[in-house]
């Protein structure tokens, strides 16, 4: 199987949907002479040309509106949003048309569009340094995927492209070049599965996006000293798969939930929330629960690492459920 | 126009071009990180913008934000600093690059989610009408800015309540790599506030004597109590976007060619001509420049990173 980056594995299910499927384009600013904010469509323009793949003034807001209104006359719109943080623009768009059209019109019609967007952090300062998969997460009519590796980025974006519902699709930053094994074919993958990255007894991990990768490089620190933990990668937080991190924590008893996101009314919150729910009777110790510090995230190198939680965070959460 | 205003609009425009590649090394050196986005080839317009109108107006503007501190008089050694992340900086290492500000200067800050502050000026505009007092709102924003729905509703309420405010928008013919021609159905950006009968011009944003006079006039106009003016400032910028921009989108022919209007040395030219600045002002300029500029990296360099205790300064919940 060959080993491709994060950011090739994008690049490989838009490329297989361009070619599959003549409804669908891809829009977005700067995708296509600019190469796109993080080179995901890069060389896109010259292959498919300027009907497929659409400049877009900024205007985050009616992109999405139009990008709605054409999945209703049957195209398949995939739209980028440089960021997480432009989504808000839009937010009014994703969640009062999209997510309702279907329900609102008596399953008639929908709205199959997948909106890419950016998650991450890297010195970028306050306003570009956020988590928002829970602002939309939590509207019903909405998928919200979050991939962990390029197999799952490749294959669950292959899936959301094939739906009929609309799909926000979160892309992190500091994953683009990070690599794994993908399968060449045009595959998908189910979207809302869950998916156990590691096995182990002692504490269940849950996580997804990039905090699985922390979660795995804290796992083998922790196996030297013959702690074994389990990661469960959730991949899509609506519909949001519980199932194999409820019996993960049934085994282990022990679990650690870890996001980016802040710790109030975020996704990690949920999750403990509702795997007390599931197997209290089972656990060993509280839920913990690892998440961002409870303030914007600063420009400044050292107070930007000290919100963002990082593997020795999760080594030390993990012991302190242990002890 | 005399020697003393000549040799503060020179030095002024000399310190920012200098204080942009001076960030451009420090940012190879990994000093700086995440988004820097340069003002180099833009010097002339908040240069001419910032001298008309008196310190104590109000100053929004973008992310593009480095000339407007300077231009304000901010401290370039604070400036730096907070490019650098740290304490000693403008805005405690808290903002970094984007997100300059310096409110005794009246400079309200640089905005990095484009057009987010537009309606913030135009609500400051209101204040002073609602408390009758003479200052008015700068507001700054790109080409690319003018094509997003809260320009369109900022425009319109600026009008309908004839608020004392200044749109400057700096049109360098790019929102990233995106040209104006392809992302904008007006390719003049002051025909945009004149649909919302704005009073509304362009100016050459190259000559920095030609933006001066622009945004008196602006000014002079705002101040009478007969609401808002559009200004629109024909530039260039001479780098990418960003420091992570590769350009693919322009070609080299071009930006040699807007090169050519470099508002600096077109400025000096016709200083030195009319005998306004001598060859050893120029100089003497310059080598003060290369000291305020190098002190700024050591000032930067020097200042500790911000206490690990104050993570949670500067929010109440
Ligand atoms: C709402 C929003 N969308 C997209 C971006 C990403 N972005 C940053 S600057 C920029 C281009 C803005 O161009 P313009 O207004 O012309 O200003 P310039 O950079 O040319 O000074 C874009 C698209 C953003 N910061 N905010
Ligand atoms: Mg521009």
């Amino acid at each position: 199987m060959p080993t491709i980056t994060y950011r090739e594995a994008i690049r490989q299910a838009l490329r297989i949907e361009l070619k599959e499927n003549p409804e669908l384009i891809l829009l977005g600013e700067d995708i296509g002479a600019y190469g796109g904010s993080y080179s995901v469509t890069k060389g896109f323009l010259e292959e498919f040309g300027a009907e497929r793949v659409v400049d877009t003034p900024i205007v985050e807001s009616s992109l999405i509106g139009l990008s709605i209104g054409a999945a209703m006359a049957g195209m398949r719109p995939v739209v980028e949003l440089m960021t997480i943080n432009f989504a808000l623009k839009a937010i009014d768009q994703i969640i009062n048309n999209a997510a309702k059209i279907r329900f609102m019109f008596g399953g008639q019609f929908s709205a199959p569009l997948v909106i890419r967007a950016v998650s991450g952090w890297g010195q970028l300062g306050p306003t570009h340094s956020q988590s928002f998969e829970n602002y939309f997460a939590y509207a019903p009519g909405l998928m919200v995927v979050m991939p962990s590796s390029p197999n799952d980025a490749k294959g669950l974006l292959l899936t959301a492209m094939r739906g009929k519902d609309p799909v926000l699709f979160i892309e992190h930053a500091l994953l683009y070049s990070t690599q794994g094994d993908v399968p060449e074919g045009k595959e998908g993958i189910p979207l809302g599965l869950s998916d156990i990255k590691r096995r182990g007894k002692d504490v269940s991990i849950v996580a997804y996006s990039r905090m699985v990768l922390l979660a795995l490089q804290a796992a083998q620190q922790l196996s030297k000293d013959g702690i074994e933990v389990e990661v469960v990668d959730l991949r899509c937080l609506r519909p949001m798969d519980l199932g194999l991190a409820v019996s993960s924590l049934k085994k282990t008893g022990r679990a650690l939930v870890l996001s980016e996101d802040w710790p109030s009314c975020s996704i990690a919150s949920e999750v403990a929330a509702r795997l007390q729910n599931e197997a209290f009777d089972y656990l060993d110790a509280p839920i913990g629960l690892l998440v961002s510090k409870d303030v914007p995230v600063a420009y400044a190198r050292n107070l930007e690492a000290a919100t963002l939680p990082n593997v020795s965070d999760i080594v030390g959460a993990v012991r302190a459920l242990l002890s | 126009m005399d020697k003393e205003h000549a040799q503060a609009l020179y030095h002024e425009m000399l310190l920012i071009r200098q204080f942009e590649d001076k960030a451009a090394e420090m940012y190879a050196l990994g000093k700086i990180g995440g988004f820097l986005h340069l003002y180099s080839g833009e010097e002339a317009v908040a240069v001419g913008a910032l001298n008309a109108l008196r310190p104590d107006d109000d100053l929004f503007t973008s992310y593009r934000d480095h000339g407007y501190a300077l231009a304000r008089g901010c401290d370039p050694k604070a400036v730096m600093a907070e490019l650098f992340g740290r304490e000693t900086g403008l805005c405690k290492g808290r903002g970094g690059s984007m997100h300059l500000a310096d409110a005794s200067r009246h400079f309200w800050g640089g905005y990095a989610i484009v057009t987010g502050h537009l309606p913030l000026a135009a609500g400051m505009a209101y204040a002073h009408q609602h408390r009758k007092t003479e200052h008015l709102v700068l507001c700054v924003f790109g080409d690319g800015a003018s094509n997003a729905g809260e320009f369109h509703e900022t425009m319109n309420v600026a009008k309908v309540w004839s608020l004392p405010v200044l749109f400057l928008c700096e049109n360098n013919l790019y929102a990233m790599g995106t040209s104006t021609r392809e992302a904008s159905a007006q390719s003049e950006m002051y025909k945009k506030g004149c649909s919302y009968g704005i009073e509304s011009w362009q100016v050459d944003g190259m000559d920095v004597e030609a933006v001066e006079a622009s945004i008196e006039k602006a000014a002079a106009f705002i101040r009478s109590g007969k609401g808002p003016v559009f200004v629109e400032a024909l530039t260039y910028r001479f780098r990418g976007h960003s420091m992570a921009d590769p350009e693919l989108y322009r070609n080299k022919a071009e930006v040699e060619e807007w090169k050519k209007r470099d508002p600096i040395p077109r400025f000096l030219e016709g200083c030195l001509a009319n005998k306004l600045l001598s060859r050893e002002d120029a100089d003497r300029i310059s080598s003060e420049v290369e000291r305020q500029v190098s002190e700024a990296v050591s000032f930067a360099d020097a200042s500790p990173e911000p206490s690990l205790n104050s993570l949670f300064d500067f929010v109440s919940a």
